[in-house]
């Protein structure tokens, strides 16, 4: 029984519904007019997905958040990896990611639109703005953080600097890398809502706009508490690749 | 009876690693060694002992050519070394196993960076799995291991590569007591039976003593060989016996009397 108790999947579903539990209590006071029971909110999801009208606007808001993250990965990681094995490239391009990371990126959107217009090309930057600066940073220290001991290991066993690139410190910076890769997925998404409430309302975006105005608050939260779980899910998601492709070891009973 | 033995093994010995007047300044000005000159017959186990400083280490590293002197020469069966070489391998003081490979991967990875196809470096990594007596263990990771388990592993990946010369730094000195003197018992038959030359950097007094055909005392502050001490203990009696043959305990005491004032 106790052991029941403890399990990780008792913990995490009591901590949800303590979470939501939480949140119909508070709507029930309520604490403002604005502000839905969960139940409501899940009932407005229900309605949402059944008449289509949420379903139809997500291809819109996941174009820009699904091409932003595949070119803030790819280039994030192919920048940070780089920056870790080479001291030039570390002193040239550490400061620029470093000023981005910090700076309130929100505020360079109006810049975004009136350089590249409110069309797909700058959503896609707001989503690789708000992601690659984590992601780069990220795969930069992991690189750098490679045991010297497992490196030395590679060289005297004769292995290519290729060789030791791909066989011992990637798959060394693995876990850091996807730390990185995740926060910045966690970021992209925001940045996907950002571009679409601060540049053009569509997608989910335009879900969230639309319904505040017309006070159906409860559609509001349901669309919001939708692009939650999908960040969520794709977060689970890239954590399993990591597993599978780079630290089978994981898998392994810790 | 000794002296006359020590000359005869000398003539017929060949030198495996020569180190001539090897100096070596780290960059910032710390002097880890200073014209060093020392050679390690083939086919012996020899100690690099001395307290810590001394440069053991920093020796050992330029022999595997991860370091570069900055004066001085080192040759392997004559030739010079200028980096790592398929002729030796290295065993870590902190095994340099990879978390993500299984045991078989790890014993077989020096062979795998050399291009050798799976099944073939398998066999022979399994084959040396089972001498260091971890048959049985290929599929776990380096995790699921302890720490005396994950050395045999660092051994097992030094010796699938059939170097002639192996480095073993510190090899035991993360491992615990009793596992370690396992271990000292193993790695007598491993020399015996694999006719290789072992340099074997250490700062355990009986650990030199008792694995090492031959010990180099290394002392500390300017470094260099002190002196060259052949155990001659006897080999043909049980571990234990050899622990208490008084022969090995004065050995052990002589080497702590010339080491003791450079202890602080």
């Amino acid at each position: 029984m106790s052991s029941f108790l403890i399990h990780p999947l008792t913990l995490r579903l009591v901590s949800v519904v303590i979470a939501f539990g939480t949140w119909e209590y508070l709507g029930r006071i309520p604490i403002s007019p604005a502000f839905p029971t969960f139940l409501e909110t899940m009932s407005a999801l229900w309605g949402m997905l059944m008449d289509g009208s949420m379903i139809s606007v997500y291809p819109a808001t996941f174009q820009p958040l699904l091409i932003g993250l595949i070119i803030s990965s790819i280039l994030g990681i192919a920048c940070g990896v780089f920056m870790g094995l080479n001291h030039k490239a570390e002193w040239f391009g550490a400061p620029v990611f470093i000023v981005l990371q910090s700076a309130p990126l929100a505020a360079l959107i109006p810049l975004l639109t009136f350089a590249y217009g409110i069309g797909l090309t700058s959503k896609i930057i707001t989503v690789c703005i708000m992601s690659m600066p984590v992601i780069v940073l990220n795969a930069y220290t992991a690189v750098r953080h490679t045991p010297t001991s497992m490196i030395e290991m590679g060289e005297s066993y004769l292995g290519s600097r290729r060789q030791i690139i791909m066989k011992i410190i990637i798959p060394a910076a693995s876990p850091i890398i996807y730390a990185g890769l995740r926060l910045g997925a966690a970021m992209g998404f925001i940045g996907a809502i950002l571009a679409e409430l601060l540049i053009t309302p569509t997608g989910i975006g335009d879900l969230i706009t639309y319904n505040q105005s017309i006070a159906e608050y409860d559609k509001m939260y349901a669309a919001i508490f939708s692009i939650m779980v999908f960040a969520v899910l794709f977060i689970e998601i890239l954590e399993r690749t990591e597993y599978i492709f780079f630290r089978p070891d994981k898998r392994v009973t810790q | 009876m000794s002296a006359a033995a020590e000359t005869v093994s000398d003539n017929a010995q060949q030198i495996a690693v020569e180190v001539d007047n090897v100096t070596k300044i780290y960059p910032g000005g710390v002097e880890a060694l200073n014209d060093m000159t020392i050679h390690f017959p083939k086919g012996e186990l020899t100690s690099l002992l001395g307290p810590s400083g001394c440069g053991k280490t920093t020796l050992l590293k330029i022999i595997a050519g991860l370091l570069k002197p900055t004066a001085g020469k080192v040759k392997v069966n004559g030739v010079d070394v200028t980096g790592p070489g398929k002729e030796r391998a290295f065993v870590f003081q902190d095994f340099a196993l990879m978390p993500w490979a299984s045991v078989i991967r790890n014993a077989a990875f020096g062979l795998e960076l050399q291009g050798m196809n799976k099944s073939e470096r398998e066999a022979i990594a399994e084959k040396y799995i089972d001498i260091v007596g971890l048959k049985g263990y290929e599929n776990l990771y380096p995790h699921e291991l302890s720490g005396g388990m994950r050395q045999r592993v660092g051994l097992a990946r030094a010796l699938a590569v059939n170097a002639e010369v192996l480095l073993m730094d510190e090899p035991f000195s993360a491992v615990d007591e009793q596992t370690r003197r396992k271990f000292q018992e193993d790695i007598l038959e491993v020399v015996d039976d694999e006719q290789k030359t072992f340099i074997f950097v250490t700062h355990s007094i009986e650990e030199a003593v008792y694995v090492s055909q031959s010990i180099a005392l290394l002392l500390p502050r300017p470094s260099r060989v002190s002196e060259i001490i052949r155990p001659d203990i006897r080999r043909d009696i049980s571990p234990d016996a050899i622990r208490r043959d008084p022969v090995y305990l004065d050995i052990v005491e002589r080497i702590w009397q010339g080491l003791r004032t450079y202890v602080e």
